[in-house]
């Protein structure tokens, strides 16, 4: 070969070279992609849309709050660490006020300081209907979280002091769900929130890169976090919304994304034949039945205590290939409130005599469910296998389908607005105030939250006065303890398993350490090419 | 011509109008409320009442109609509840992704429809005839969704020929269709929305096309001694305007019941954008999809009569 082929063969190859993208420096970019189960990209301006999806992907990836959850290991249920608070103490002369300490030397992406001002400018956000900040859409994802917050006061540069209505214990896990943004950045767009989603600030370990509106969010590396050991590991993040679990499993098997979250059931076989690694882990989701107990059938604890007999539940977790556990209560085992409650476990004759003695034959109820939605799991076959289940022991269950939208209005009306005994409604006990407090006690009957079903026990309820005023956290547990023991031994709904939360992960990624949480942390995960 | 397309056009106004009022009053009858999701599962009544009188959804349902048809005749469909974003461009945007892919369906589906429907009658009751039918009634028969899946594991997950979803690696912005990197995203999708409308369209050619060579005509044509080739060329003219209404129509069917192959394919356009309004009872966004789909179908088929008025000027006459 002559000297000018030989050139011309090596311009050749090189062309060819930066044509495959091997010769630039843009291959050298680690990127994780990942298949979220969101119908579109939640909402990254500090308030999280759809369900804790959207806390975990565009929550707690571009903003911090005060508290933050600790996911960095997946043998105990994840709880509350310091994030912009370094430390947080209950006043000794007012327990209705909390000092916050907060983290020094953190800015927020833009540049702007994180600082005593800057908090107090978040709470206004969503508080003060007359401050230019103020968000009406923040207040519907946010307002639940500030609550109990009478007023905030800055007592320094770094230490403010938040005033709650009544004596609240465990007002920081509020403040674990409350993100802060960049108050400068909101201040440059002119207070305008269609502005400041152009280019959003937090203080997280990523920062915002780009978006194309339904389609993508990409994050990228914030190499400047305050917490070294959660600075990323990769250098991009890519978010893709896809609702479809078929969808999600092929985008993976295909190669055109890193990350699936909850593949289904019938998938999993064939994503772990390709070499796909799939992790489960127990975390605290309540697969139930929420039941009214104002009313008959459900009114007599014979009743859910026969409902809750009648359920098989191995053949429950046989039908979803082990993706699930049997529930014995609301919460999860590893959760310190858990306790020593009464067990349901599967017996069909004392069921039946159950609903005998209580005079209800056969047991009429109409339950509304939903057709899909987020930790709904399998709704349709699952409803059908506890219809089955109830109907053999002298229930007469009707099913009512509707979408998860529609589901989500009966649930937020309560029990009363509708003609349902019984919703299938998963929710989140993802601390005691969802998982304990607010479900169960009356304070919290519809329209003020969420104990769908009117359940109210005067004893219950003087637990939980008494909880919210200690603060002595093991005393405080123990008191919790006794409220949710207090409820399961009610029946106060039907428990049926908690979701192990299936996530299929590509081959080359490394370091994924799967929390018992809703959230996750995705910082350590290494792409390797 | 201009006048019998002018009195087509204001016939239009009132289709249109009357859209308008079914669309708003359809959304408005389905359950569910577009607040809810904008709620925490622990947020109070009290929350939803703030957020819903924040986007004018606690006036009375006349009122919010007027309000939103009086933006609407400005080009303002008004905002997105789920994105807060503007709906004309957002609707606008996946109205540019659908409008591609389903006239690159149509048009193969009619060419390749031509093709076999010619075929099948000129070889009527042959082999060729009956292999064609079967595969038309497979393409009428199969469900889009099923089959999009079906392609996905074929060519994505086992063959890695075809990327399995999206609009381009990058997303949607910046898509190239003249670059096979960005195109072959589309092609999956292309071949799902052709296949239904290639079976209708075939078996439209092959029985109007059985018809016309029975006619005396044909035998007219025959004995004048004109060859096959030019006698077909003549009864392929007289199903033309038959054709070609059925290609708008096929047209608007794909336009506006995409949303199936765009939610499996999760390809950015109006069916993808309606699945999601649905999904999150975003009202001004399902609202302002519906109206500019029906108002692309209403359009359509303006065309499509008028065209078939330049082919064939006894419609007009009619």
């Amino acid at each position: 070969m002559n000297s000018s082929r030989m050139r011309g063969v090596l311009k050749l190859a090189a062309i060819a070279m930066f044509g495959l993208g091997l010769g630039g420096h843009a291959s050298a970019e680690s990127v994780l992609r990942v298949a979220m189960t969101a119908a579109d990209i939640p909402d990254y301006t500090g308030a999280p849309d759809q369900g804790y999806e959207g806390y975990r992907f565009a929550g707690y990836t571009l903003y911090d709050a005060l508290a933050l959850w600790d996911l960095s290991n997946s043998d105990k249920a994840a709880d509350i660490v310091p994030g912009l608070a370094t430390s947080w103490e209950i006043d000794p002369q007012n327990n209705k006020r909390w000092i916050f300490n907060l983290r020094q030397g953190v800015t927020y992406h833009d540049g702007c300081p994180w600082n005593a001002d800057s908090a107090i400018w978040n709470f206004k956000r969503v508080m003060d209907p007359t401050a230019p900040q103020f968000n009406a859409r923040h207040v519907g994802q946010m307002g639940t979280y500030v609550v109990n917050i009478a007023s905030v006061d800055k007592l320094d540069d770094y230490k403010i002091a938040i005033n709650t209505k009544a004596p609240s214990s465990l007002f920081p896990y509020e403040m674990a769900m409350y993100y802060m943004i960049s108050d400068c950045a909101v201040t440059a767009a002119g207070n305008d929130y269609n502005v400041y989603m152009k280019k959003p600030s937090g203080t997280g370990p990523y920062k915002f890169d780009t978006v194309v509106p339904h389609e993508r969010l990409e994050l990228v590396k914030n190499d400047k976090y305050w917490n070294p050991a959660r600075i990323p590991k990769h250098d991009r993040l890519v978010l893709l919304p896809m609702p479809e679990a078929s969808t999600r499993a092929a985008a993976l098997l295909s190669g055109q994304v890193d990350f699936v979250e909850a593949p289904s059931p019938d998938t999993i076989p064939r994503l772990k034949d390709a070499g796909m690694q799939i992790i489960t882990v127990p975390y605290p989701h309540n697969w139930d039945y929420m039941l009214r107990v104002d009313t008959p059938p459900f009114n007599d604890i014979r009743v859910r205590q026969a409902a809750n007999y009648a359920m098989n539940r191995q053949d429950m977790v046989d039908m979803l290939q082990g993706v699930a556990v049997a529930a014995d209560q609301t919460l999860i085992e590893s959760q310190p409130w858990y306790g020593k409650p009464v067990k349901y476990e599967y017996d069909p004759d004392k069921a039946a005599a159950l609903l005998k003695e209580a005079n209800c034959s056969p047991c009429k109820i109409k339950v509304g469910i939903s057709t899909s939605g987020s930790g709904q799991m399998q709704p349709l076959p699952m409803n059908e296998l506890v219809k089955e289940q109830l109907e053999a022991v002298g229930f007469q269950v009707q099913l009512e389908p509707m979408d998860w939208n529609a589901l989500i209005g009966v649930f937020l009306s309560g029990a009363a607005k509708s003609d349902f005994d019984a919703i299938n409604f998963s929710m989140a006990p993802i601390d005691p105030v969802q998982g304990i407090l607010k479900k169960w006690m009356t304070e919290y009957q519809p329209p003020a939250c969420c104990n769908w079903g009117f359940y109210s026990n005067p004893k219950l309820d003087a637990l939980g006065k008494q909880a919210l005023g200690e603060f002595d956290p093991a005393k405080r547990n123990a008191l919790l303890t006794e409220m949710n023991e207090m409820a399961v031994a009610d029946a106060a709904e039907l428990y049926i398993v908690h979701d192990l939360n299936p996530r299929a992960l590509s081959p080359k990624l490394s370091g994924f350490v799967q929390a018992q949480s809703w959230f996750q942390d995705l910082t350590p995960i290494v792409v390797t090419p | 011509m201009w006048l019998y397309a002018l009195r087509r056009i204001i016939l239009t106004i009132p289709i249109l109008f009357g859209v308008t009022v079914i669309c708003f009053a359809l959304v408005q009858i389905a359950p569910g409320d577009p607040i809810q999701n904008l709620l925490s599962p622990t947020a109070s009544q009290a929350d939803a009442e703030r957020l819903r009188a924040a986007y004018g959804l606690d006036k009375p349902l006349p009122v919010q109609y007027v309000i939103w048809l009086g933006k609407v005749l400005v080009g303002d469909m008004g905002m997105s509840i789920a994105n807060n974003t503007p709906v004309t461009g957002e609707v606008l945007r996946a109205f540019g992704n659908t409008i591609v892919i389903a006239m690159i369906a149509v048009v193969i589906a009619f060419i390749l429809s031509t093709i076999f429907g010619v075929a099948a009658a000129y070889r009527s009751g042959g082999l060729v005839d009956k292999a064609i039918t079967a595969v038309a009634v497979f393409g009428i028969s199969v469900p889009t969704f099923w089959l999009g899946v079906i392609l996905v594991i074929l060519f994505a997950v086992n063959l890695s020929w075809l990327p399995a979803t999206g609009m381009g690696s990058g997303g949607s912005k910046g898509f190239d269709y003249l670059s096979w990197n960005d195109f072959k995203f589309a092609v999956m999708p292309i071949i799902a929305l052709a296949l239904p409308p290639l079976g209708i369209m075939t078996r439209t050619t092959r029985s109007s096309l059985s018809e016309i060579l029975n006619q005396d005509f044909v035998q007219t044509l025959r004995a004048k001694g004109l060859t096959e080739f030019e006698v077909m060329v003549h009864a392929v003219r007289n199903i033309m305007p038959a054709a070609v209404a059925m290609l708008g129509l096929q047209l608007g069917y794909l336009i506006g019941g995409s949303v199936l192959v765009e939610t499996v394919f999760t390809w950015p356009g109006t069916g993808y954008l309606l699945n999601k309004a649905i999904l999150t009872r975003d009202i001004p966004l399902l609202q302002g999809t519906i109206l500019v789909l029906a108002t692309a179908f209403v359009l359509i088929n303006l065309v499509v009569d008028l065209a078939q008025s330049l082919i064939d000027p006894r419609i007009k006459r009619s």
